[in-house]
């Protein structure tokens, strides 16, 4: 058994959790959360971390040029930079309603890319 | 000739919009929101981040996901009105508010209450007086990030952040998901003054450097910035000797602090505090002239754009009642202080009615401690006590008073730390 400190990142409270894990590294428990949303990071973060995904893609004919986006769940980590590279190539056309889907299914990977607030045109 | 309103708001970001929607919700028929930039949202609209809202609209919101929740509950309201594009010059002690827009030109508008919700702005490289050439590739964090996340340009491609406060770890991610690199992340304090989730999520998911306890002490580069000197700083934060080592990078960004903008509020001839450097302000968030609220990052910088809101929706349901002369009478007033470790305490006053009211303290803590023990007092008496596993300057302590103990209070309340013992 080893225990591994980390710091929680679902929300401004940073809860610092002390996880164990067994020799092969596996997932065995967690102390230190105080909710559920802190164990469950604990374990993914362990097994596969992932993370939500922020940026912004190119608006035709928008109030602004850019329409910031958000992943419509988490990403795994190691994709993240892989899908931020592709958002680069894609344009979006204004009007845009926040909540619409900008991105379906981005790199196969089964989660959608979101407009994070409405654009009307120029 | 100069428009009538129950209540004039200064600045379109959450706080006006938040007071806005709250002094409608408490029956103000004319409300406006003047706002100096292109739309309404504020700050938010360049945050593009998400973790904004679990508090408020107990769900997890980007910045501008916030602004847009913020935007919807004051839109086609006919009792609250807004301009954008428009600057306020002039604020007057009779409620005049002298702006200026392309449409109207110069204007005046008089409310018969003001709720000043101006936000705060970064402290720039002049206010640190970093010495060194002056190059171009020199921002501030926020001004890269309304570039990289609105106007569609990169301030630069090799990147040095000085300063660990949020604006400069989410910009550190932010660049290197637009490709740049970002060589190292420098703090001058011995501890990160952004939130912990930022560091992990901002710094070490792209295994950028943070070193805590260094600063730079010359920018090089003629035309462009080429480099920067860093030097470890001792207890004093003074650079130390024989200490320096060079970093390459083509821009600076600088996230080394927030004030709040307080110009029109000095103008006013506002009480200002020395430390929070925002009006003095009782529960109500009135400040130290009747008539005049402020609320969010005027009164003083927030982490969390979720108070700011609770904030302002206090400010814009007392700035209502006391348009329609409705605000309780106040029997006595008291000061609250900030001593023992807690650097700073909002509000400053308490004016309260004879039954007391419940009330919301929000401090921030000089250094961070571990286990100590919140004591709010009123002479020898402790009104409330509360066991704190951890204090950050970072992070802002919220506390709320029941009325029964306001109803006590019988001169100066301090808040203040104490270390456990043992």
């Amino acid at each position: 058994m080893q225990t591994k400190i980390m710091n929680c990142i679902n929300c401004p409270m940073g809860c610092e959790l002390t996880v164990t894990v067994d020799e092969e590294g596996k997932f065995v428990s967690v102390t230190g959360n105080t909710c559920p949303r802190g164990a469950q990071y604990a374990k993914d973060e362990i097994t596969a971390p992932t993370r939500m995904l922020t940026a912004t893609v190119r608006i035709k004919n928008g109030f602004l040029p850019l329409l910031p986006v958000v992943s419509g769940g988490r990403l795994p980590k190691d994709k993240v930079l892989s899908c931020a590279e592709a958002l680069r190539r894609v344009e979006a056309v204004a009007p845009v309603r926040v909540g619409a889907v900008v991105v379906k299914n981005i790199l196969g990977l089964g989660v959608d890319i979101i407009a994070s607030r409405s654009m009307e045109t120029k | 000739m100069t428009e009538l309103y129950d209540v004039v708001i200064v600045g379109g970001g959450p706080a006006g919009l938040s007071a806005a929607y709250s002094a409608y919700q408490q029956g103000a028929q004319k409300i406006l929101v003047l706002e100096r930039d292109r739309e309404l949202g504020g700050i938010l609209q360049q945050c593009i981040h998400n973790g904004f809202g679990l508090h408020h609209f107990k769900e997890e919101l980007t910045g501008p996901g916030y602004a847009g929740r913020c935007i919807d509950l004051i839109k086609d309201k006919p009792a609250i009105e807004t301009r954008v594009d428009t600057m306020v010059l002039e604020v007057h002690p009779d409620k005049t508010v002298l702006a200026v827009n392309p449409k109207r030109g110069i204007f005046t508008v008089q409310g018969k209450t003001v709720i000043l919700t101006m936000g705060c702005r970064e402290r720039t490289r002049g206010a640190i007086r970093i010495p060194g050439e002056r190059p171009a590739g020199i921002f501030t964090a926020g001004a890269a990030q309304r570039m990289v996340n609105m106007e569609g340009y990169l301030p630069g491609k090799k990147i040095v952040i000085l300063g660990s406060g949020d604006i400069g770890l989410i910009m550190a991610r932010r660049m290197t998901l637009e490709g740049c690199k970002v060589m190292a992340d420098l703090e001058i304090c011995p501890f990160s003054n952004g939130l912990t989730r930022n560091i992990v999520q901002c710094l070490h998911d792209y295994d950028i450097p943070l070193y805590l306890s260094h600063t730079i002490t010359k920018i090089h580069g003629k035309d462009r910035v080429t480099g920067v000197t860093v030097a470890k700083v001792d207890e004093k934060m003074r650079p130390i000797p024989g200490t320096e080592f060079e970093i390459e990078c083509d821009t600076l960004l600088l996230s080394v602090g927030l004030i709040p903008e307080n110009e029109l509020s000095r103008g006013l001839e506002l009480n200002l505090h020395p430390l929070t450097r925002g009006p003095v302000v009782n529960q109500h968030r009135q400040t130290s002239l009747p008539g005049f609220y402020a609320a969010g990052n005027v009164v003083h910088v927030h982490d969390l754009v979720d108070f700011v809101s609770d904030e302002a929706e206090i400010a814009g349901k007392f700035a209502a009642l006391e348009a329609e002369a409705k605000l309780e009478p106040v029997v006595k007033t008291v000061e609250v202080v900030a001593i023992n470790g807690i650097r700073t305490c909002v509000p400053q006053r308490l004016d309260l009615p004879a039954q007391g009211e419940p009330v919301r303290l929000f401090m921030r803590a000089g250094a961070p401690a571990r286990k100590v023990t919140l004591e709010i007092r009123c002479g020898e008496e402790i009104l409330l006590s509360r066991m704190l596993p951890v204090v950050k300057p970072s992070e802002m302590i919220a506390i709320d008073v029941p009325a029964e103990k306001t109803a006590s209070m019988n001169g100066k309340v301090s808040v203040g730390l104490k270390v456990k013992e043992g």
